[in-house]
């Protein structure tokens, strides 16, 4: 409830921890539905590419032999039991066993997570320092050459294909300049137990090209919407007073138009964090990063189900935990949407 | 006495594709240290634009093209932005329509206030934070402390453009430049803002400029007025001068559209006509199309009439008895 007193009175705070728990308990039961309706597409899709039993057995293998494997890895069920036996089985945190691999599928995904997770994350970083930055200096300077300048090379940024600025990048800062390693992911170090490459100034090297090439058409996104933004923003009435308070330009910029500015864009920058997570396939296969996207490219050739599943229930879960943190951002950067 | 703020022939011109609009026309004024102005004029009239101009906030397509505004021995016009930010929010403080659109909504009331505090003077963050809360208790919000951490759409219209004003008032400014504050409120709420305005003026000397389209807000409350119409000043004088005894027509008229007790039944005067267009306007008294007095003279620009008593006005054919 807002406060509507309008004479003298105290406006009591609202007990606000207990609502946000509340609604992080309300928001994790709704995620779970989702995971369980992503969970019957997921299967159901799968199941309607194709028999995984011819991949699997040798070309020379007998009827018999067939038929053995199907009943061996439960193909030979009907779909519904299958489902059912999948869903006991996901209760229990087992997504299968990897038809290749012969691992639990779940850890096979996870152990490439790491990898794609700290290239993704080098990307987010990238692009929302750079975004914003270039951003709010396109709208400082919207008629003049530097904020052109900006807006066309962001122009250039979303339009480039990721394929294509990744052979480049490695053909340029790798091949004929040398600066940084064409390929891998180069030594980790561990930190808390967590092996990462941006641990150890090798790995650093080496993720670099990557996730620029990664970070790309974020960059341009993020640049566009914070100079959008930033530009309506600067002629707004609290911008005004701010000047007419005599406030620092310094702080009215970092302040109060940044933080009006960062509201809309965290929805977006999170929607686009899953999609760098999701569809970094192209920048791993590129420069050979051993992360979820080569195993997942891997795993559709060989139609190796449980691996594509599990993929994609971690992928929706990703989804799911970046969303709630956004949500919780938002509520933070704005404290008007708590108040209802 | 020397006057706090004199205005001279300030012109604010906005030029755009389809031509210059003449907001601030040649206008010239003066504020005694303590004094309230009443600026008075139709939406339009120029008196928000005379108000950024004093300021320098002016942004583009506007600009300044002529006059002065002298403010303590310093031409604010040809002041560089640093020296003019470090008077604004300062010595000159400014008060805006509506708080709920001026205040930023994702900050509280504390951090906007203390960093007003902290642009002006070097001060620790407790002290930056004491005077915040003493200011907002001297214009009447209870428990300071709390409402520090509040936000603006915690708070009512009438506590919002307190906020505002106690905002104004950390850094006792000689001159306010109130611009329509208590237009969006109740008459009771409006009511308690202006006496609470007129107090603070009397205890700290503070002068002020308030812009608004209520002649009756301004009766109550200032010294003197300057009635603008398309972007010049009309009339100007004392408040007892111009009220009681309106020279130009278009004041006359405004006095006229005014309900009062004396008339009950009968129907209200109003003027004929819309506010003309600025783009482009004519040479000539701007006001002569709805106006029952024009004739041919009107085309002229008509010179400013001077009484001895500093009541001044802009009209060939001036109103000597106020009829209602």
């Amino acid at each position: 409830m807002p406060c509507r007193s309008a004479g003298p009175g105290p406006c009591s705070p609202s007990p606000s921890e207990p609502r946000v728990l509340l609604y992080v308990v309300r928001r994790l039961g709704q995620s779970v539905l989702l995971l369980l309706a992503m969970s019957m597409i997921v299967f159901l899709a799968v199941y309607a590419i194709g028999d995984p039993v011819e991949l699997l057995v040798s070309p020379q293998a007998t009827q018999a032999e067939i038929a053995a494997t199907r009943a061996a890895f439960g193909l030979d069920q009907p779909l519904t039991t299958q489902y059912g036996l999948f869903l006991a089985n996901a209760l229990h945190g087992d997504l299968g066993r990897s038809f290749i691999f012969h691992e639990p599928a779940l850890a096979l995904v996870v152990s490439r997570m790491g990898a794609t997770l700290e290239l993704a994350l080098s990307a987010l970083l990238i692009a929302t320092t750079l975004g914003i930055a270039l951003g709010l200096i396109a709208a400082l300077h919207s008629d003049g050459w530097i904020g052109r300048a900006i807006m066309s090379g962001s122009i250039l940024g979303l339009s480039l294909p990721t394929f294509w600025v990744g052979i480049l990048m490695l053909l340029c800062f790798s091949l004929w300049l040398g600066w940084f390693p064409a390929i891998g992911r180069g030594r980790t170090g561990d930190v808390f137990g967590i092996a990462s490459s941006l641990f150890t100034l090798d790995g650093l090297r080496h993720i670099v090209l990557p996730a620029s090439t990664l970070a790309l058409g974020n960059t341009a996104l993020t640049i566009r919407l914070t100079r959008s933004g930033a530009v309506e923003v600067l002629q707004s009435e609290f911008v005004k007073y701010a000047r007419a308070r005599g406030l620092a330009p310094r702080r009215i910029l970092m302040v109060h138009v940044l933080r009006a500015v960062l509201i809309p864009l965290i929805t977006i920058v999170g929607i686009e964090f899953g999609g760098l997570i999701a569809f970094s396939v192209v920048t791993e296969t590129i420069f050979a990063w051993p992360g979820m996207g080569k195993l997942i490219i891997d795993s559709i050739y060989v139609l190796d189900r449980p691996v594509i599943v599990a993929y994609l229930m971690v992928i929706v879960f990703l989804f799911v935990v970046i969303n709630l943190v956004v949500d919780l951002l938002y509520r933070l950067l704005d404290p008007r949407i708590g108040a209802n | 006495m020397s006057a706090l703020l004199e205005v001279r022939g300030l012109s604010t011109h906005f030029t755009g594709r389809t031509g210059t609009v003449r907001a601030v026309d040649d206008i010239s004024f003066s504020v005694a240290r303590g004094q309230v102005l009443g600026l008075v004029g139709e939406s339009g009239s120029g008196k928000s634009v005379t108000g950024f101009s004093i300021l320098g906030l002016i942004d583009p397509p506007g600009r300044i093209v002529a006059g002065q505004v002298m403010f303590q021995g310093r031409n604010l016009v040809t002041l560089g932005e640093s020296a003019l930010r470090g008077l604004r929010g300062n010595r000159l403080a400014m008060i805006f329509q509506d708080p709920m659109l001026t205040l930023n909504p994702v900050l509280s009331i504390g951090t906007q206030m203390i960093e007003t505090v902290l642009a002006h003077e070097q001060v620790s963050r407790a002290e930056a934070y004491r005077r915040a809360r003493d200011s907002l208790g001297l214009v009447g919000i209870p428990s300071p402390e709390e409402r520090l951490a509040a936000y603006p759409h915690q708070f009512s219209g009438g506590m919002r453009q307190r906020v505002a004003i106690a905002i104004a008032t950390l850094h006792r400014p000689d001159l306010i430049i109130a611009d329509e504050p208590t237009t969006a409120l109740d008459v009771t709420i409006q009511a308690q803002i202006l006496a609470e305005m007129q107090t603070l003026s009397r205890d700290f000397g503070t002068a002020l400029i308030w812009i608004t389209h209520d002649l009756s807000v301004v009766a109550g409350l200032a010294d003197a007025i300057a009635v603008m119409y398309a972007g010049r000043i009309v009339e100007a004088g004392s408040v007892a001068d111009v009220l009681d005894r309106p020279r130009h027509p278009y004041t006359s008229g405004l006095i006229g559209s005014v309900p009062s007790r004396n008339q009950r039944g009968a129907r209200l005067r109003q003027i004929p006509g819309n506010t003309p267009s600025l783009l482009n306007l004519p040479e000539g008294c701007a006001f002569r199309s709805r106006c029952s007095y024009a004739d041919t003279a009107c085309a002229q620009n008509p010179p400013l009439s001077e009484s001895a008593s500093g009541h001044s006005s802009r009209c060939f054919h001036p109103v000597h008895e106020h009829v209602g």
